[in-house]
């Protein structure tokens, strides 16, 4: 019985080895290896895995029309579910491999600072991330790309002045703020403590320990006992369907409601159906399959079979951000690629970053007019200080509802600043 | 509000809160009545029966699909009983426990891998606004949840106490050779456990499917059970219900009041806080029995 047990095991254990493939590292001459971070299992991955897909699906449109300069990115997932360890798991795993890091998460951009510092690979975290890394000279090897939580947060104030009537109307307004308990909920405190001494509302924070399911108490405390007059959400994945229920039960109203761009994707309100109806959330960017990239990726890389994700969720928020995530890592690589040759290493890639110029011409050329904002960086500018859009939920889908509404941006860049100076100052010390 | 008010709603919300917790609670109960063992899976067999629920209702309408979901529950039941746990009979209730590990990772994979990662919203028809009674704000939702709750516990009890199977169930919790020497057929036994705690899993997962949505992050709500044991006793049914509205309540006043004083976000600590308490001062918890070993 043992050797029979014996030998299952052993045929268990050939089998296996021969299913579940090892890493491929090497890297041939004509192609780019990029190791991938993604969350496509757990209570995380319902929008990080449109994000995912979106990404591959731009690589493989990119890929299909000849690659960069004839050089093709070749991509391999590793999966961490949102969990830090794993994330930093995953890293050491391709350790040596990595040109670009984006994990969508900021918990996981926090915990590889340095790592990504020792070996020179750039981290990004689209619209995430260190608010002060916007920074480039401070932090060379860090870039929240767009929106940082700081203009994010002062872009939701902004909104909020807006619609009671102008900044003067905020005087003596109570903001609820319900946020997960991790460096992402945590991050618009600074912001929302500077935008109330200047212009005299009253904010308060509900923290939420993940996964932030059950928020009851919390509500009852908004609704009854603060009385908020506006509540923002800064939570993230399901938590982000919670609070509809939640809020019809202590009779808080939705058209007093505002959600951060991290809780606008459709996979976020789905459970909530119809109680979501009216809620408006942040966004950055275009919605839905009508622009000539998206159009491009169904018609070169769905009709051959070649997509990376249920074809309905194409257009999603999610999926958009997924792709337009994929055009910034392609254009730091093509910049990289034209200016210093293959094969491409981290630095190589981060200076290619810092050329990034999307303007009108450039995003008409990518098929991305209208999907995504102008982006330029710099070595000394690594992005973030933008303004958002505001989109509201009618029940099936989103509909922008506003123009780019800026953050505060003396608030923010001071923000910037002060942080900037305290972290050099720290790593001065260490020194 | 006045605080005597909030502290009413407060703890009317914890109430209804805890009869929900108590809802998974039982699911726990229920296997460790039939094995003595904590059975890990039960959040996994929540979220997996609920997406199954939600998975079938565009295709056959609420009903058969509640039907279905039935029948597949009690499949994964016998399925798991036959395949994972049958052979383990006599093992200690450590390598049994190892199991239920294995069967939730199993459970999980295969209801993403079957229904896809993406959360869906799952509607009762429970009403959504809150009931007024004065300042006093009750959801009529958790009011019907925790009616059901409470039937589904006094059936258990019933089952438990004057059927034959359920005395069987109590007698090999008690001891499983002297059960079985006086003709208790442990398979069969088992068998009915399980698929008992895959029809308490459906349930508690509509209940919750219904407020927060049916998605992964579910499986996770069933970490709530453990204070919720630890609290009434991991034996005892009543002890569920107790043991839950503990929960709920410590965990509505914990915010509500102490939250202030320490930045918010104390309500899972409150859990666990209490759970510690009892660790200390009633170990086997209020309802559980105290277990004497010759060591």
């Amino acid at each position: 019985m043992h050797i029979m047990k014996k030998c299952l095991a052993a045929v268990l254990t050939v089998l296996a080895g021969a299913v579940v493939p090892a890493p491929s590292f090497a890297q041939s001459a004509n192609e780019i290896f990029y190791p991938m971070l993604v969350t496509r299992t757990g209570p995380f991955a319902s929008a990080a895995s449109g994000v995912s897909s979106g990404q591959q699906d731009y690589f493989a449109l990119l890929n299909a029309k000849g690659g960069i300069k004839g050089i093709k990115i070749r991509w391999e997932e590793c999966e961490f579910e949102y969990k830090t360890p794993r994330a930093l798991e995953c890293y050491e795993r391709y350790r040596g491999q990595w040109k670009i890091v984006y994990p969508n998460s900021t918990p996981a951009i926090f915990s590889l600072a340095d790592r990504l510092n020792q070996d020179k690979v750039l981290g990004i975290n689209v619209a995430g991330g260190r608010s002060d890394s916007s920074d480039g000279e401070t932090f060379p090897y860090l870039s929240p790309v767009m929106l940082n939580f700081w203009a994010q947060a002062a872009s939701t104030i902004r909104y909020i002045a807006q619609r009671e009537g102008g900044e003067d109307k905020l005087k003596g307004k109570k903001i609820a703020f319900i946020h997960i308990d991790n460096a992402y909920g945590r991050q618009p405190f600074p912001i929302f403590d500077a935008l109330a001494a200047k212009y005299g509302f009253e904010w308060k924070s509900w923290p939420l320990a993940w996964p932030a399911l059950e928020q009851s108490a919390a509500w009852v405390d908004i609704a009854r006992r603060f009385r908020a007059d506006w509540a923002v959400q800064w939570n993230y994945g399901q938590s982000c369907s919670v609070p509809f229920t939640e809020m019809t039960r202590v009779g808080f109203p939705i058209e007093k409601f505002v959600g951060t761009l991290w809780c606008g994707s459709e996979e976020d309100i789905a459970p909530a159906g119809d109680l979501a109806k009216g809620y408006v959330s942040a966004n950055f960017h275009g919605v839905g399959q009508d622009f000539p990239v998206i159009k491009e990726i169904l018609d070169v890389v769905y009709k051959s079979g070649k997509g990376n994700m249920e074809k309905d969720r194409i257009g999603t928020v999610a999926y958009n951000r997924g792709v337009i995530n994929g055009i910034i890592i392609a254009e730091a690589m093509r910049h990289a690629v034209e200016k210093f040759g293959m094969p491409l290493t981290g630095e190589k890639v981060r200076d290619g970053f810092r050329m990034i110029k999307l303007d009108k011409a450039r995003l008409k050329e990518l098929g991305a007019e209208g999907l995504m904002p102008e982006l330029a960086f710099s070595p000394t500018y690594h992005g973030g200080v933008d303004g958002q859009l505001y989109q509201q939920w009618d029940g099936k889908k989103w509909k922008t509802i506003s123009d780019w509404v800026a953050p505060y941006e003396d608030v923010v860049w001071n923000e910037i600043k002060k942080s900037a100076k305290a972290y050099r100052e720290e790593v001065q010390q260490k020194k | 509000m006045n605080d005597l008010a909030f502290a009413v709603e407060l703890t009317i919300t914890g109430v209804l809160i805890g009869l929900l917790y108590s809802m998974i609670a039982l699911g726990f109960v229920l296997i460790f009545k039939a094995s003595s063992v904590f059975n890990f899976a039960q959040g996994a067999m929540t979220l997996f029966s609920a997406l199954t629920l939600v998975g079938l209702i565009p295709l056959v309408g609420f009903w058969l699909a509640l039907v279905g979901a039935v029948l597949i529950m009690c499949v994964v039941a016998l399925v798991a009983e036959r395949v994972a746990f049958r052979p383990l009979i006599g093992s200690s209730p450590l390598v049994i426990f190892m199991a239920t590990i294995g069967l939730a990772y199993i459970l999980e994979g295969f209801a993403q891998m079957v229904w896809g990662t993406q959360p869906h919203g799952l509607k009762l028809g429970l009403p959504v606004d809150p009931l007024k009674l004065g300042s006093i704000f009750i959801s009529k939702s958790d009011l019907i949840s925790a009616g059901v709750a409470g039937v589904l516990v006094a059936l258990l009890i019933v089952f438990f106490q004057y059927t034959k199977i359920g005395l069987g169930l109590r007698a090999i919790a008690n001891d499983q050779i002297a059960a079985q020497s006086v003709g208790i057929d442990l398979r069969k036994v088992w068998a009915i456990a399980w698929i008992l705690a895959g029809f308490v899993a459906l349930v508690a997962g509509m209940l919750w499917g219904s407020r927060i949505g049916v998605h992964f992050a579910m499986s996770l709500i069933a970490l709530k059970a453990l204070p919720v044991l630890i609290i009434g006793g991991i034996e005892s049914i009543p002890g569920a219900i107790v043991g839950g509205i503990i929960v709920g309540v410590a965990e509505a006043l914990g915010e509500g009041f102490i939250g202030p004083y320490v930045g918010g976000g104390v309500q899972d600590v409150m859990a666990y806080l209490v759970a510690l308490i009892f660790l200390l001062i009633r170990p086997y918890g209020i309802f559980g029995q105290a277990a004497i070993e010759r060591v």
